[in-house]
């Protein structure tokens, strides 16, 4: 049982509506994002409209402050979204599961070692290490937030990596496998990792939402990326003084965030289900 | 006989578990030592003007100590840690300390608030979106829970506010009383809308957890063990599965509460409330180390509590890990 048959043919068409519409979700942002590289209908800093105007034909969603385009901006918000929620699941699962699995198997003295050292990575979480680290490095840029934020979600990884693991070490196959003489490569990839793989995929979804959200949150705070990097949460934060007059800029940018992380969401629920039938078929 | 062997073991489990939170507590201070070294800049350039001579610079990196070498300063640093003490602000010259405590008074009854009407939400709703998996509103119940997880925080707080408000002027958009909670009914309403933000947000999160776990239970073979044996499926359900499905969630709401408590920081932005959270995003960008150095341990301190108290409550509500944590 490896992760390469979670997508059995046979089964999980019931369940296939909220992967489909997980797919469809963040399918469309994958390719507005990409679009953006080739492709954009006005200059992102050009003033091409008259201050905080609403829909219309030109301006789908209006305009800012500034008379910028915001669906400019927000199809670039897309790319921006996709790349730090990427990259931060990528390092943060890379070193939680490798961490966690470490600690599960460790001697208890370095279990402890290693559950301490999470606790205090938890105790800075997402938020306070992005923060830190623009506070550190003057000039705050994407690949500082995709690290600060990888870190910080690989802390989480990492602790519920090593509390399933540990919930699977003590069932009766385990000891089998390991009179058996089985090696512990063996144990983790064949037995650990396939048990534990439901839960963490489904973690991985949230965490890249989480990412994107918590990148969202850092912009909010005026501790983002600067611009031209318009990210979702630096738009809000300036929508969020007009918002009388111009409600659109203050609710479209929350809208395409949702969209991503419910679409990220959904695909991990669907493939879920795809894996609950298959552990179910045995 | 055997209820002393199992409080043995707690015990000794919270002994030994007692002596890491102190080792993770020096390990903190020692990451934050580090972490704090590497901000930009001579601490002592905060206390100094533009164009201060060499003597005032020598003089103010004497007050702050960053004269001496590093683990002269490390001793020092750890030592006053230890006795609470978290020196004067830069800039307000005021104690970090009663700062903090200031900053509590909101932050904390409105972590609290949150969490408590996170868990309100999330458990029964939880439990019944799970137990009811097939009707409309168990999947109506899963289908919302999507949607506030993937709402951010402080977008919730803007429509809320928006809504609550500006249209319904129900309550404010924002700040506290100056005289904090002295002014009680003023107070309280002020935190009606935050703590109603986070309650929602994490709570939706949550619930999928409970969800999550509860669908496992139901799945399981115990259960349907103990159905077979007679008992009736509510009874089964709370005999058997509340303690098993208990499990991931304590450790999943040891997590969020940390992650609320310090997620304050942006709902305090939002509602221009005078936390914790804006607290540290002022010093940060006042670079006044002392609040920063002192908000960050003091946070730090109260989530490895949260840390301790979810892993004792998780060895007493499953017997297994009792056992691989002698075992392991």
């Amino acid at each position: 049982m490896t992760i390469t048959q979670v997508g059995s043919p046979s089964r999980g068409r019931r369940h296939s509506v909220a992967l489909r519409a997980g797919a469809l979700l963040v399918g469309m942002h994958v390719f507005v994002g990409l679009l953006t590289l080739v492709w954009l209908p006005y200059d992102p800093n050009a003033f091409t409209g008259g201050r905080l105007e609403g829909a219309s034909l030109q301006h789908m969603v209006g305009t800012d402050r500034l008379g910028r385009d915001l669906f400019t901006q927000l199809m670039i918000g897309s790319r921006i979204a996709l790349q730090v929620g990427t990259g931060a699941v990528a390092v943060g699962a890379f070193i939680g599961v490798t961490l966690g699995i470490l600690a599960a198997f460790a001697s208890k003295w370095l279990d402890d070692a290693l559950a301490a050292t999470l606790d205090i990575l938890i105790a800075f979480p997402t938020l306070l290490i992005a923060m830190l680290v623009v506070a550190a490095s003057d000039q705050a840029s994407l690949w500082s937030a995709i690290l600060a934020l990888g870190i910080a979600l690989s802390a989480i990884v990492a602790r519920l990596t090593r509390i399933l693991a540990k919930r699977v070490l003590v069932m009766d196959y385990i000891t089998a496998a390991r009179t058996s003489g089985s090696s512990w490569p063996k144990i983790v990839f064949i037995h650990v990792l396939p048990n534990i793989w439901p839960t963490l995929s489904v973690n991985f979804a949230l965490q890249f939402g989480l990412a994107v959200i918590a990148e969202a949150s850092l912009s909010y705070l005026g501790l983002g990326a600067p611009p031209p990097n318009a990210s979702w949460g630096r738009i809000l934060q300036e929508a969020q003084g007009t918002v009388y007059t111009a409600p659109l800029g203050a609710i479209a940018p929350g809208i395409a965030l949702v969209s991503l992380a419910i679409g990220v969401n959904l695909l991990a629920d669907g493939l879920r289900e795809r894996v609950d039938d298959r552990l179910g078929d045995r | 006989m055997l209820a002393t062997a199992r409080n043995l073991i707690i015990l000794a489990y919270t002994i030994r578990r007692t002596l890491i939170l102190f080792a993770s507590l020096f390990i903190a201070a020692a990451v934050l030592f580090v972490l704090l070294r590497l901000l930009p800049g001579d601490p002592a350039n905060a206390l100094l003007g533009v164009g201060a001579t060499s003597e005032q610079i020598e003089a103010a990196r004497a007050q702050v100590g960053s004269d001496q070498p590093l683990h002269v300063q490390f001793v020092y640093f750890i030592g006053s840690l230890a006795r609470l003490d978290l020196g004067t602000s830069f800039v307000s010259r005021a104690s970090v300390l009663e700062e903090i405590a200031n900053r509590m008074s909101v932050t904390l009854p409105l972590t609290l608030l949150g969490f408590f009407l996170a868990i309100a939400l999330a458990v029964p709703l939880g439990i019944v979106s799970a137990v009811r998996a097939q009707s409309w509103y168990g999947g109506a119940i899963s289908v919302v829970s999507q949607l506030g997880i993937a709402i951010p925080v402080f977008w919730v707080g803007i429509l809320l506010v928006t809504l609550f408000s500006i249209n319904l002027r129900w309550f404010p958009s924002g700040g506290f009383p100056l005289r904090g909670w002295s002014d009680f009914s003023e107070a309280a309403r002020g935190m009606v809308l935050p703590a109603l933000t986070i309650g929602l947000v994490m709570g939706a999160s949550l619930l999928r957890y409970v969800r999550a776990s509860t669908l496992d239970v139901l799945g399981s073979d115990y259960l349907r063990t103990a159905r077979a044996l007679g008992s009736s499926f509510p009874e089964a359900l709370v005999r058997h599965g509340l303690r098993n499905g208990a499990v991931p969630v304590i450790s999943i709401l040891g997590i969020e509460l940390a992650t609320t408590f310090l997620g304050a920081v942006v709902i305090e932005r939002v509602f221009n409330l005078p936390g914790l959270g804006s607290m540290l995003l002022l010093a940060i960008q006042q670079r006044d180390y002392p609040n920063v150095q002192g908000v960050l341990f003091v946070s730090t301190l109260l989530v490895l509590l949260i840390g301790f108290a979810a892993d004792i409550a998780q060895r007493l509500v499953d017997p297994r890990l009792r056992r691989t944590s002698v075992q392991a």
